[in-house]
């Protein structure tokens, strides 16, 4: 690294990109190898080590307490005491402080507003500032714009460049092909674990996918046109509220036809996550209806849903999807365990699930060492294999997968994609929700962008993708033509992302 | 992104529940409210109810009418459950049903006052202050370690056994010094040891830490109760006749009056446990160790980001409750009476109910352990002018408070985000 350089960390999920960086931080202690800080060895015992040799992190998942203040977390584990031994907590010089890093860097935040009542971009703009309170020259940033805007992204790269020019390093971790171009001023590429190459950030984007991934990857996924047929998924007027009983679906209206697939984008937590649940039958519906072929759905049990005909693909396999500790074989029953052939009365059929566990196992490509294996020992994508199998092996009429290969390496993702496709031309009707673009543009007959629990507009999957991003951050579309006009030769390079990140973006889970 | 034109979303408009928790506690206090008017009402007699202020029937005293008093007060209840079902801000809440419960409470005492035997037609406030805050002492203690604990994350069910072994040691060794020094000083290490048990399990073996919990109670309970019977019952004069703090009376604040005499007369423990009280509260909300506590609460790995200790400030956090609730336990041995076997009797368990219902806030804490007292202490004066109510009913008393107001009232609380989450670095 030098100083005022941006370096751009790029690796796929799960290449080693976090690791590396928390070993870097003090978190995690190294096995072995040594970290050179100019030219000398540096131990780092923990992170107040890092901060106190001038490295500051921004991590993927905010470290900040959320029911603190912005001033009580940038102060927290610096704080400015008097009073002695007692240490009273000197708000007034935190509160100061604050206001001053967020001068001299033009970064604005409230030092009183208490964090859970800021947006996720202003959450990150405050961890920026606390790293700049404590005086760091490296700072780094892991996967700062995976829950952010596409216009919030961009200001995030002017605050990066007037850091650059206030002579601090950045290390920048990603897999978003565009940001990197845009920004660093060097590449390092990591898979596996390993180094695999340096690049400038004139090198093409096929390139440095290339590099990434270690082959060359499908870009697109094959599909004929659809044909669409009848209405299968009706939602009408729909209302949800969240956990926290803050309303997340709005009086949203919604089709999905049989033999196509819509796909659902938006920025993580704008509705997604309460609009499937709330079709399965796992979250209250407060007012609305949601209509399968006809048939109100509402008000009935997940299990009537999926009886009905719905496969569900949860947005979090670990949570929603698989018992980790049970088997392959009983995670592929886990919806018909009761029903013949696999149950009758009380007692369960053991032979008959072993062996249809071994149809499916070979037809749907699970790599595990046999089928009696903890499913929890399977990678992230033969994990996802396994949801996928289970659920495709009922006739469906509704499809709905969330997040559909988060965490999932290349070659299973190119494999469940297929499984999507397929489903849809044999006449299921399919819902895709990703917080992915490329991965909604590449699945997705028609694309609905949802924005603060509504669909914002409903647009064809060959839409420019300014248009969808500046949907995304809820810009509605005579507001957005216009808009994409005249801005689309300033901030193109940002927001566009080439279709082959679509390969090694589809997840931000790895800590 | 201030300067984007986002276009504005109405809201769709959505049947919003009629029956809202504030309307459900209304309709109860509304009921409450009747109940106490009508029944209470007839029940009371023509006698005035008289609350003197002081020790005894002596002196100047406030006094009403006891059918003209149990049904004014339940009015009273009535129209706070009214207003409360009528609809109020979300501020008004607390304030009213404070208004509406006192008013039931009131009318119900106006009814048994004037209804007990000739001459106990009237109840020394000094004294049911003072029963009060005395039967509070080992919940303000407990409760104040179990937010000592809680707040740094780890879960504390072990309040009953840091009080019990607090006042077991204290009793035993200030028998065998005959200081109440040495007594106090083993009944802080008493309470830390248990403490100390509860935090390597739970931090260091990351034991489930309210079955750890429950499992030092039950220990406590074991070694306590056989060194009692081996050891104090042989020979009680040498250990079990620990010495007493001596009354202290704070100049000033002993001549303010009712109040005066009825808590700044005398218990050194209740003195401490005020202290403690607002310092702890203090040290929580304004100083670094505070701040630094709670952050270790609430999201341990940020706080590890940023170079606090999390496990050495939850393990110094452990051991502290442990000392302030040996302190408590040692109200009892070294103030009030000799050991006995189990005297804690589940005063812990309240402790515990004391802190969620006091929203894991020292404060908050110290309302709701007074309040668990005053059922008590009303159950012993209910019991005193032999009332009509069953004794066994009267003895409920403080459990049926502790659930109604652990279950309803306090509505939906937050613990802190990592209270009971072990934390396991990288």
């Amino acid at each position: 690294m030098e100083p005022g350089e941006i370096h751009a960390l790029l690796g796929e999920n799960g290449a080693g990109k976090s690791t590396l960086m928390n070993v870097l931080y003090g978190l995690y202690q190294p096995d072995e190898g040594e970290i050179l800080v100019d030219g000398k060895p540096l131990k780092l015992k923990g992170p107040s080590d890092a901060i106190g040799a001038g490295i500051g992190m921004v991590h993927q998942h905010f470290m900040l307490v959320p029911v603190f203040t912005v001033a009580e977390n940038i102060m927290l584990g610096a704080e400015q005491v008097k009073g002695g031994i007692a240490g009273f907590l000197d708000r007034r010089r935190a509160r100061r402080e604050v206001t001053e890093v967020s001068e001299r860097y033009n970064l604005q935040v409230d030092p009183d507003a208490v964090i859970e009542d800021l947006p996720v971009g202003i959450q990150q703009r405050v961890e920026i500032v606390k790293a700049l309170t404590r005086d760091v020259d490296l700072l780094i940033l892991d996967e700062p714009t995976a829950v952010l805007t596409p216009q919030e992204t961009e200001e995030l790269l002017t605050v990066m460049r007037s850091l650059k020019a206030a002579g601090k390093s950045i290390v920048f971790i990603t897999h978003k092909l565009g940001e990197v171009k845009a920004i660093a001023d060097r590449i390092t590429v990591i898979r596996r674990g390993k180094t695999v190459g340096t690049a400038s950030p004139e090198a093409s984007r096929d390139e440095l996918a290339a590099l990434m991934v270690g082959r060359n990857v499908r870009l697109t996924v094959d599909k004929s046109p659809a044909t669409p047929g009848e209405p299968v998924l009706e939602v009408a007027g729909l209302v949800v509220d969240d956990d926290r009983q803050i309303r997340a679906v709005d009086g949203m209206d919604l089709t999905v036809r049989a033999g196509e697939v819509l796909g659902v984008a938006g920025v993580q937590g704008n509705g997604q996550t309460e609009l499937i649940e709330a079709i399965m039958g796992l979250r209250p519906v407060l007012a609305g209806t949601v209509s399968l072929i006809g048939d109100r759905i509402d008000g009935w049990t997940t299990k009537k849903v999926l009886r009905a005909g719905v496969g569900y693909v949860p947005e979090d396999r670990s949570v929603d999807g698989l018992v980790k500790e049970f088997s392959v074989a009983e995670n592929l029953v886990l919806d018909i365990y009761d029903r013949p052939p696999f149950g009758a009365g009380l007692a369960l059929k053991p032979d008959a699930i072993a062996t249809s566990a071994k149809e499916r196992i070979e037809q749907f490509d699970v790599r595990t060492s046999s089928a009696d294996a903890p499913v929890g020992t399977l990678s992230g994508g033969n994990q996802q294999k396994v949801i996928v199998a289970r659920e495709l092996s009922r006739p469906l009429k509704l499809l709905i997968a969330a997040q559909p290969t988060r965490g999932v390496d290349v070659g299973s993702i190119e494999f469940i994609h297929s499984q999507i496709i397929h489903e849809r031309d044999v006449g299921t009707a399919v819902m895709v929700v990703s917080s992915e673009l490329d991965e909604v543009i590449g699945l997705a007959d028609r694309i609905a962008v949802m924005y603060r629990g509504r669909i914002i507009g409903i647009v064809g999957p060959d839409t420019p993708r300014e248009e969808i991003g500046l949907l995304m951050a809820g810009i509605s579309p005579d507001a957005a033509h216009e808009r994409s006009t005249d801005a689309a030769p300033a901030d193109g390079a940002a927001t566009d992302g080439s279709p082959a990140s679509d390969a090694g973006s589809a997840n931000e889970d790895e800590a | 992104m201030s300067t984007m034109a986002v276009p504005d979303i109405a809201v769709a408009p959505v049947r919003k529940g009629f029956w809202t928790r504030s309307r459900k506690v209304g309709l109860t206090l509304l009921g409450l409210g009747l109940l106490a008017a009508v029944l209470f009402g007839a029940l009371a007699t023509e006698q005035e109810a008289r609350f003197t202020l002081s020790d005894d029937a002596a002196g100047a005293a406030l006094e009403i009418n006891g059918t003209i008093g149990a049904i004014l007060f339940g009015i009273i209840a009535i129209a706070a459950g009214a207003a409360l079902l009528a609809g109020v801000p979300k501020r008004w809440f607390l304030p009213v049903l404070a208004v509406g419960l006192v008013g039931f409470v009131l009318s119900f005492l106006c009814w048994q006052v004037s209804a007990a035997p000739a001459g106990q037609n009237f109840m020394p406030l000094v004294n049911i202050i003072r029963g009060t805050f005395i039967l509070a002492l080992p919940l303000i203690f407990g409760a104040l370690a179990g937010v000592l604990c809680e707040r740094s994350g780890v879960v504390n069910v072990a309040i009953e056994g840091q009080l019990l072994m607090g006042a077991f040691s204290g009793a035993l060794f200030g028998s065998i010094s005959g200081s109440v020094w040495v007594g106090l000083l083993a009944a802080a290490l008493g309470g830390a040891f248990i403490s100390l048990l509860l935090a390597v399990f739970a931090i260091r073996y990351l034991v489930d830490q309210v079955v750890i919990g429950i499992v030092l109670n039950l220990l406590a309970v074991g070694v306590t109760g056989f060194l009692y019977e081996r050891l104090m019952q042989t020979d009680a004069e040498k250990y079990n006749s620990a010495p007493r703090f001596s009354n202290w009376e704070i100049p000033l604040l002993r001549d303010i009056p009712v109040l005066g005499p009825a808590l700044f007369r005398g218990n050194i423990f209740l003195y401490v446990g005020l202290l403690l009280v607002l310092v702890i509260h203090i040290g929580l909300f304004r100083t670094r160790w505070g701040l630094r506590t709670r952050s270790v609460g609430e999201h341990p790995i940020a706080a590890d980001t940023l170079g606090v200790k999390v496990l050495r400030v939850r393990y110094r956090n452990v051991l502290l409750a442990g000392v302030v609730a040996g302190i408590g336990g040692a109200s009892y041995t070294l103030a009030l009476y000799s050991f006995t076997k189990n005297m804690i009797g589940g005063k812990g368990f309240i402790a515990l109910a004391a802190l969620i219902f006091g929203r894991w806030n020292p404060t908050g804490a110290l309302l709701a352990a007074l309040f668990f007292g005053f059922a008590d202490q009303l159950a012993t004066y209910l019991g005193a002018i032999s009332s009509s109510i069953p004794s066994q009913f009267l003895a409920m008393l403080p459990y049926l408070a502790t659930i109604l107001a652990v279950a309803g009232l306090v509505g939906r609380v937050r613990a802190p985000a990592a209270d009971g989450k072990p934390y396991i670095k990288g």
